[in-house]
C-alpha cells in the first residue's frame, strides 16, 4: 500500500476560553500522510504547533474507533466532514487533496457552548437524558430475560434507534440547531419495547421539555441531521417521537 | 530490584463450599437500614461498565453518591468500544451450561491465576446481569420468536454470549449510564464530567475522599466521603499504542498506590493477534478486527526475507503458512497468545510485510474461491467493510495485514473478596482490579465482570464496610486534605515550569515503543534487565525536558497528557519488575526461558501460583512484594493444551 502525502491549509477555529472572542487563524501542514486519520492529523499540527512554542489545538476525542461520540468538528462546513456514516476519528485524509484549503470550527449551536478552541459543551444531551431516557427499574428488580417475548423485528428498530453516539452532529447539521434526532432515538427506543411502556408518557413530556429548555431549536423536518449522523439514525423515530408526543398530550391522563 | 514481605495478603475469601460462599457471605454481612442510607457517602470515579452501574446501583440504595469521569460525559467511558457480547450460563441454548462449566472456562482460561471463589461469584451472578439489563431496555439480539439470542464465543464450546449487533459494550453501557442519570434526576447521585482524580485522600490509613482537578477550568478540587469506588479501567496505554481509548491511564490507581493501595500482577496484559497494522509514525491508536475472521482466513508471510511484490503476485510455494506449519492441528485458530507470538516472530525475523514490515497477512482467497465471495461477505461483511474504511484496501481482492495489539490489562489494585484494597475504605472495580481474569482473560467476559462488580457486589460489600466503621466528618480542609491538594498543585506547577523541548506525546510513544519490545508479548531476562534503566533514564529526561506550554487555570490537554504520561513513566517500571520476577509463563505473560519445546507456555505452579501484590516506596525505589497464594480447592491446575 503506498501513500501519498498532502500540503494543506487549515483554518482552525481558535478560542481561549468560554468568555473570550474566537477567531480563525490559519495554519500551513506539510506532508500531511494521505493514511492519517483526521484527528492523527491534528495530533501533526499540535506537535509542529508544540515545537514552535504555541499552544496546541484543543479539540475534542476518546475512542477513536467511531463509538464513544466524544470527537466532534464542522470540516469545511459538514459535522464529522464530507462522508457519509462516518465520525471525524473515521475520516481518513486520503479524502483530501494537495493544497486543498479546510476550515476546522466547533459545533456551532446555543445549547453547546464552546469551552475552549474546537472543544464544547455537550452536558445538555445528559440533562435530557436525565428527564426521562431511561426505564425505572432497580438493581435487583428485573423478572428473567426471557419472560417478556420481544419480537425480532421490533428489536432490530429498537437497536436502530439505540444505536445513536450523543456525538450532537445532529444538532450542529440543523440550521435550527434542533435536537430532535438525538432526543427522537432515545424516546423511539424505549418506545419500541415492552420494558419502556409504563414511562412513556411521562419520558416524552419530560425529554422535550428539557430540550426545550436547554436552548435548543424546532424541527422544521429539513433531515440534515439524518445526513450527518455518523450513526445513520432516521428521521423516522422523529415521526415516531412525534406521535408519541401528540399521544401523551391527548390522552395522557393528568 | 524488589524486596518480599514476610506477611500474606488476606483475600478474606469466606470458608464453606464454593457454591455456598457468596448466599453465605451476603447473610453474614452487616446491613445498613434503609433510614440510614441517606447518611453515608461515597464516591465513584470512573462511569464505564463498573463505574456507572455501581453509581446507580448505590444511588437506589439511598447513598449520597457522588460520581467523577474525565470524559465530557459519562456515557463516553471506553465500556462502549467493547464489540463482542458479555456471558451468562442461562444455558437458554439447552446446550450443556452452567454456572459450574462458566467458573471453569473462565478459571481454566485465566491459566489457573485467579482466586476460584471471586470467579465462581461472577459465573453466578451473570445471569442477573442479563435480566438486569434487559429490563433496561438494553436491545439483546433477538430470534424471530422474541427468545433471546446467544452465539458462540472463543474458547467456548457452547453459545452463552449474549449481543447487540456489534455493539453490545456500548448497548450496556447505555443502560448503565441511563440508570446513572435516572439518579443524578432523583439528586441521589451528583455527576461531576471533565473531572480527573489526581490524588487520593488517606486519613490514618483510611480512604476518604480525592483531589480531582476540572479540567474545564483547570480548578482542583477536594471531594471527601465514607468510601472511595475506583472505576477506572485498564493500563494498557503504557504502549503508547492499543485498542484502548487515547484518555485511558494509570492515574487514578497509580495515585491510589503511591498511598498505599497495593498494585497486583501487572505483567498480566493481553495482546489481542488480530488487529489493523501501525501505518505511519504517525498513528495514534489501533483497531480490533475479530478473531472469527481466522475460521476463514489463512495466515501468512513470504518464504524469503523482504520480499516486496504484491501479495497476489506470490506463488504458493513461495509463502510461508506459518501457524500451520508450526501447529499443524490448530493451523490459523491457534489461541491467541501462541498466534500473536508466532507474528512477531516471523517480523522480528525480517519477514513482516506492508511499508512498515510490522505485518503479516490474513489471507481470504482460499475461502472465496472455495464458498464464492458472497458466502464470505454474509459471514465477515461488516468487518470487511472497516478494514476497507481504514485502510483503503479491498480484502476480497488482496489479503488483510494484521499485527497483534494490546488490548486489555489483566493486573490492576489488588482487591479482597469484598472487592477492597488493602487500603481500608477503598474498592476497585471492573478493569482496575485484578481478581478474576487470572493471567489471560476470555473473550465477553470483561463486560460481565464489570456489572458484576457494579450492580451485584458492591451494593452488598460496601453496606457491611459501612456499617462496621465509625467514620468522622472530613472537612474538605483536613490538613491531609489540604496535604493532598498541595501535592497535586505541585505537580502541576512542576510540569509546567519544566518548559523542555520535547512534547509529551513524543515521550509517551517512547515509553510505549520500549514497553512493546521489552516487556510485550514475550519477554525475556536480558530484555527486561536493560528495559528497566532505561525507563528510568526516561523518566529523569521527561522530567526535564518535557514542553507543556499554556497554563494550569484553563483546559490545557497536553496537561492533563502530561501528568498521565508521568505516572505511566512510574508504572512501567512495576509492569517490568513484575515480569522479571515472575520466572514463568502463564497467559499473557510469556517469558520465552519458559516455554516447552514446541513453544507453548509453562506454569510454574510450585514457585508462582500466588498473585503477587506490590508495594509503592517512592519512584525508583525497590517496591516491596505482598503475595497472596492462590488456593485451589475444586479445580486442579493443569496444562492447558491446544494439541
Amino acid at each position: 500500500m503506498s501513500s501519498e502525502t498532502l500540503n494543506l491549509t487549515l483554518r482552525v477555529w481558535r478560542q481561549p476560553g468560554p468568555n473570550t472572542q474566537g477567531a480563525f487563524k490559519e495554519y500551513r501542514l506539510n506532508g500531511v500522510n494521505t493514511h492519517m486519520s483526521f484527528l492523527e492529523m491534528l495530533d501533526v499540527l499540535n506537535e509542529q504547533l508544540i515545537a514552535d512554542g504555541q499552544e496546541p489545538v484543543a479539540f475534542d476525542h476518546d475512542c477513536r474507533e467511531g463509538i464513544c461520540g466524544m470527537c466532534s468538528l464542522m470540516i469545511n462546513g459538514q459535522a464529522h466532514g464530507p462522508d457519509k456514516g462516518t465520525t471525524t476519528c473515521q475520516l481518513h485524509m486520503r479524502r483530501f487533496q494537495n493544497g486543498q484549503v479546510i476550515t476546522i470550527e466547533p459545533w456551532r449551536a446555543a445549547a453547546f457552548p464552546v469551552v475552549r478552541d474546537l472543544v464544547v459543551d455537550r452536558s445538555a444531551f445528559d440533562r435530557i437524558i436525565a428527564s426521562g431516557g431511561y426505564v425505572s427499574v432497580n438493581t435487583g428488580n428485573a423478572p428473567d430475560g426471557n419472560c417478556i417475548p420481544v419480537p425480532g423485528a421490533r428489536q432490530e428498530v429498537a437497536m436502530d434507534a439505540a444505536a445513536c453516539i450523543g456525538c450532537g452532529a445532529c444538532v450542529a447539521a440543523c440550521k435550527n440547531a434542533s435536537a430532535m434526532l438525538f432526543v427522537s432515538a432515545k424516546v423511539s427506543q424505549l418506545a419500541v419495547l415492552p420494558q419502556g411502556h409504563p414511562e412513556r408518557t411521562s419520558r416524552v413530556l419530560g425529554m422535550v421539555a428539557q430540550m426545550d429548555k436547554e436552548g435548543f431549536g424546532s424541527c422544521t423536518n429539513t433531515s440534515e441531521c439524518e445526513a450527518a449522523c455518523p450513526a445513520e439514525v432516521s428521521v423516522a423515530h422523529i415521526a415516531r417521537l412525534n406521535r408519541e408526543y401528540l399521544k401523551a398530550v391527548a390522552f395522557a391522563d393528568r | 530490584m524488589f524486596r518480599v514481605a514476610s506477611d500474606q495478603l488476606n483475600s478474606r475469601v469466606p470458608d464453606g463450599p464454593l457454591q455456598q460462599k457468596w448466599d453465605k457471605h451476603r447473610f453474614n454481612m452487616k446491613l445498613v437500614n434503609p433510614a440510614n442510607k441517606r447518611k453515608y457517602s461515597v464516591i465513584v470515579v470512573g462511569t464505564g461498565l463498573a463505574g456507572g452501574s455501581a453509581a446507580a446501583s448505590l444511588g437506589e440504595l439511598g447513598y449520597n453518591v457522588k460520581a467523577f469521569c474525565f470524559q465530557d460525559s459519562p456515557r463516553r467511558a471506553h465500556s462502549i468500544a467493547a464489540q463482542g457480547g458479555i456471558n451468562a450460563a442461562k444455558n437458554y441454548p439447552n446446550d450443556g451450561d452452567s454456572i459450574y462449566r462458566l467458573f471453569y472456562d473462565t478459571l481454566k482460561g485465566g491459566d489457573y491465576r485467579a482466586r476460584e471463589a471471586n470467579v465462581y461469584r461472577l459465573a453466578q451472578v451473570a445471569n442477573n446481569i442479563i435480566d438486569q439489563c434487559v429490563a433496561q431496555g438494553v436491545p439483546f439480539a433477538r430470534e424471530y420468536g422474541g427468545a433471546l439470542a446467544n452465539r458462540s464465543f472463543g474458547g467456548a464450546q457452547l453459545s452463552r454470549t449474549f449481543y447487540c449487533r456489534g455493539q453490545t459494550g456500548q448497548q450496556l453501557l447505555l443502560g448503565a449510564y441511563q440508570a446513572l442519570m435516572r439518579q443524578v434526576s432523583t439528586g441521589k447521585v451528583k455527576m461531576y464530567g471533565r473531572r480527573e482524580m489526581v490524588e487520593l485522600v488517606v486519613i490514618d490509613g483510611v480512604a476518604r475522599g480525592i483531589v480531582v482537578r476540572n479540567l474545564s477550568n483547570g480548578q482542583l478540587e477536594v471531594h471527601t466521603a465514607d468510601a472511595v469506588v475506583l472505576c477506572t479501567g485498564g493500563y494498557g496505554n503504557v504502549y503508547y499504542l492499543s485498542t484502548n481509548a487515547k484518555g485511558c491511564n494509570v492515574t487514578a490507581a497509580w495515585r491510589c498506590h503511591r498511598r498505599g493501595a497495593y498494585f497486583a500482577n501487572p505483567c498480566y496484559t493481553q495482546i489481542h493477534p488480530t488487529c489493523i497494522p501501525v501505518s505511519g509514525d504517525y498513528q495514534s491508536k489501533l483497531t480490533l478486527m475479530s478473531e472469527s475472521l481466522r475460521n476463514d482466513g489463512r495466515v501468512w508471510v513470504p518464504k524469503s526475507k523482504g520480499d516486496k511484490r504484491a501479495p497476489g503476485q506470490i506463488p504458493d510455494d513461495e509463502r510461508d503458512y506459518y501457524l500451520e506449519r508450526r501447529y499443524p492441528s490448530f493451523g490459523n485458530l491457534a489461541p491467541r497468545d501462541i498466534s500473536s507470538r508466532a507474528a512477531k516472530e516471523r517480523c522480528d525475523a525480517g519477514f513482516g510485510v506492508g511499508d512498515s514490515g510490522l505485518a503479516v497477512y490474513l489471507d481470504f482467497r482460499d475461502a472465496i474461491k472455495r464458498d464464492g465471495e458472497d458466502a464470505v461477505r454474509k459471514r465477515y461483511g461488516n468487518l470487511f467493510h472497516m478494514y476497507e474504511k481504514i485502510t483503503a484496501e479491498n480484502p476480497y481482492q488482496t489479503p488483510m495485514r494484521i499485527y497483534p495489539a494490546v488490548h486489555y490489562t489483566m493486573g490492576g489494585l489488588w482487591v479482597d473478596y469484598n472487592l477492597m484494597s488493602n487500603l481500608p475504605g477503598l474498592y476497585v472495580l471492573g478493569e482496575a482490579n485484578f481478581s478474576d481474569h487470572g493471567a489471560n482473560r476470555l473473550g465477553a467476559s470483561a463486560l460481565m465482570q464489570g456489572l458484576s462488580d457494579g450492580y451485584f457486589v458492591i451494593p452488598y460489600t460496601i453496606g457491611d464496610y459501612l456499617a462496621s466503621s465509625k467514620f468522622e466528618k472530613v472537612a474538605e480542609d483536613h490538613p491531609a486534605c489540604v496535604a493532598a491538594k498541595k501535592d497535586a498543585e505541585d505537580r502541576i506547577s512542576k510540569l509546567l515550569n519544566i518548559r523542555g523541548r520535547r512534547s509529551v506525546d513524543s515521550f509517551h510513544r517512547e515509553l510505549g515503543l520500549l514497553m512493546w519490545d521489552k516487556c510485550g508479548m514475550a519477554r525475556n531476562k536480558a530484555g527486561l534487565e536493560d528495559a528497566i534503566p532505561k525507563i528510568r533514564d526516561l523518566r529523569e529526561q521527561f522530567w526535564k525536558d518535557v514542553r507543556v506550554l499554556g497554563s494550569g487555570e484553563s483546559l490545557n490537554q497536553s496537561l492533563e497528557k502530561a501528568g498521565r504520561v508521568a505516572d505511566f513513566m512510574e508504572f512501567a517500571e512495576l509492569l517490568a519488575v513484575d515480569a522479571l520476577h515472575r520466572e514463568e509463563s502463564c497467559g499473557g505473560h510469556f517469558r520465552e526461558e519458559h516455554q516447552t519445546d514446541d513453544g507453548e507456555a509453562k506454569r510454574n505452579d510450585d514457585q508462582f501460583s500466588y498473585v503477587s501484590g506490590w508495594e509503592f516506596q517512592g519512584a525508583g525505589n525497590e517496591p516491596v512484594l505482598h503475595k497472596e497464594p492462590l488456593i485451589f480447592e475444586n479445580v486442579k491446575p493443569s496444562t492447558r493444551s491446544y494439541k
